[in-house]
């Protein structure tokens, strides 16, 4: 159950789903791991409590109950990243809020959480939130490494490869090219998925 | 025959289970560049027009040879000017060849490595595509473009550009507009700032090209004289500089029916009005520049004559042609005039119409058929 959403099942590459956040914040690799890890929690914690609450939530008004549940979640880990990694929380801006709309979360309650047990609710929450993790840090991994020759703010590319006429790759900080990353991705995943 | 016993000697080796079958479109590609293959289509119909794609293609490069000479001439004429040496012709022209010839290396080993291995992976046969890619290129790269900056901007354009679209004819948007793209956004400095328009340049001697000067604040009077800019002794990327030698290239395309005249009259049409427009509103220094000189200046003629017009990524229908080459001349004069961060702006809106002209291709033939069946309905009306 965690396993599936990493390769077969990935919600980024398989799914296509929270592409957005995927191209905003993947530009530095610590952002990235912070951003992967909020949504793991958002989204195992919200199948987990939509799952113990299924039977009850009227189906009319599953969403909003949904809803309510994700954004006290959401706003739980803002005011903790805001307390404990202040400096990568002014980095994420607004994108930790939008875990609120972010489509893997929504979608597992949905297809999930709503029709299963709590526990594997929870286990399937936490494969989703690391499938989607995985997919930001490789592409943030790529994206710093080659557009500011660092990893996790440390320079990695020495400085000789800079005398000798090397460059920061400038497209590689600009979102389109997390698309293409992403894109390239999904290229290699394929055939071995349909093998 | 020597070459063609022993090509037929080595082809076993090359077929299904031969020893080499991993390079069969290797081997298939040069045995076809060196003989006209004695294969035919056995059945149905096949009437063909007489220029095929390898005709096409070829046609194109010898268009192209205008640009090239002249531009290896200015490349070293450029240099010396801003040495302020005076050197005979042929000294310019080999400075120029030895400036030249290393981009073209890389653009032809990085594009074509690409090319062979994709198409054995595919188990295709190597088409001749990447020539003129490989060709333009370097034409339109700046000449201090470093090789490593080169071979990457290639392998993008021709990966991402082409190959993952499945290949020549499938591409959506130019491969060589791209890869100028890639190294636009990617390593700006290198390929805006005004030193990289000529080579080994001395310091104090200013090269900016013309689009480059009027959005540094410069006006009108600053530019060259218009002589100037149709004769091409000014600095700029390789290839698009010389109006004349772009004009002779196009001349005997049109002549020989390889691109549009639509497209070309309606993105003449387009960069025409625009030009006029912001001449009317004449607000800024860009918005004053006159409507002719925008069709002189940047790489406008170039990207006209032989990016805009790609049979592959322009529109298809007649109408469609009209509408994407309006586009494209219009959206290259608003992002000049309009956004003094991207001069050239014939590159962008060439891309992003590349990326529009299926669109128009579909609502041209969505409107057409609406219009046949409205047609019909009325006929079928008159009958009863």
């Amino acid at each position: 159950m965690i396993t599936a959403p990493l390769r077969k099942a990935n919600p980024i590459t398989v799914l296509i789903l929270g592409i957005c956040s995927s191209l905003a914040v993947t530009a530095k690799l610590k952002p990235a791991i912070v951003m992967a890890l909020s949504v793991t929690v958002v989204t195992a914690l919200s199948n987990l409590v939509i799952s113990l609450l299924r039977k009850g939530i009227p189906s009319k008004i599953r969403i909003i109950v949904q809803l309510i549940v994700v954004a006290t979640l959401v706003i739980l880990v803002d005011q903790f990243l805001k307390a404990f990694m202040y400096d990568v929380s002014k980095q994420l801006s607004v994108f930790v809020g939008l875990i609120i709309t972010n489509c893997i979360v929504m979608g597992r309650l949905e297809a999930y959480a709503m029709s299963h047990s709590p526990w594997e609710s929870f286990l399937d929450g936490v494969g989703n939130g690391l499938g989607y993790g995985m997919i930001l840090v490789i592409v943030a991994f790529f994206r710093e490494l080659l557009g500011s020759g660092t990893l996790f703010g440390y320079q990695v590319i020495p400085q000789g490869f800079y005398d000798f006429g090397y460059m920061n790759n400038g497209l590689m900080i600009l979102p389109p090219m997390a698309l293409i990353i992403i894109g390239i991705i999904i290229w290699l995943q394929k055939p071995e998925e349909e093998r | 025959m020597g070459l063609r016993n022993y090509i037929d000697k080595i082809k076993p080796n090359f077929e299904e289970d031969g020893k080499f079958a991993k390079f069969h479109s290797t081997f298939e590609a040069f045995e076809t560049f060196l003989y006209t293959p004695n294969r035919v289509t056995n059945r149905g119909a096949h009437i063909r027009h007489y220029a095929d794609m390898k005709r096409n293609m070829i046609y194109v490069l010898i268009a192209l040879i205008p640009c090239f000479l002249f531009g290896t001439w200015n490349i070293g004429y450029q240099h010396f000017l801003s040495l302020g040496e005076d050197v005979t012709f042929w000294h310019t022209f080999g400075y120029g060849l030895l400036k030249i010839i290393p981009l073209y290396l890389v653009s032809y080993i990085v594009g074509l490595i690409i090319e062979f291995t994709f198409a054995e992976i595919r188990h295709e046969e190597v088409n001749e595509g990447y020539f003129v890619t490989g060709f333009l290129i370097p034409l339109i790269m700046p000449v201090e473009v470093p090789l490593w900056m080169l071979a990457l901007a290639v392998a993008f354009a021709v990966i991402i550009g082409k190959e993952v679209f499945g290949g020549s004819g499938m591409n959506v948007v130019n491969p060589a507009l791209l890869a100028r793209a890639f190294l636009f956004f990617a390593y700006p400095s290198k390929m805006t700032g005004d030193s990289v328009w000529i080579a080994e340049k001395a310091d104090a001697y200013s090269g900016a090209t013309p689009l480059g000067t009027i959005f540094n604040g410069g006006t009108v009077n600053d530019l060259p004289s218009l002589t100037e800019m149709f004769i091409g002794t000014i600095p700029g990327s390789i290839g698009e500089t010389s109006k004349i030698a772009i004009l002779i290239g196009a001349i005997f395309l049109i002549l020989n029916d390889i691109i549009s005249l639509r497209i070309i009259a309606a993105t003449f049409l387009g960069a025409v009005s625009m030009g006029l427009f912001f001449n009317a509103l004449g607000t800024t220094p860009a918005m004053e520049v006159p409507y002719y000189y925008h069709l002189w200046m940047g790489g406008f003629l170039f990207g006209t004559f032989f990016m805009a017009t790609d049979p592959v990524t322009a529109a298809q229908t007649n109408i469609g042609k009209w509408i994407y080459g309006f586009l494209v001349g219009a959206i290259a004069i608003l992002i000049r005039v309009a956004n003094p961060g991207y001069p050239e702006g014939m590159m962008l809106s060439i891309l992003l119409m590349n990326v529009f002209a299926p669109l128009i291709d579909w609502c041209v033939v969505a409107v057409n058929i609406r219009k046949r069946k409205k047609r019909w309905a009325a006929a079928e009306r008159r009958t009863k």
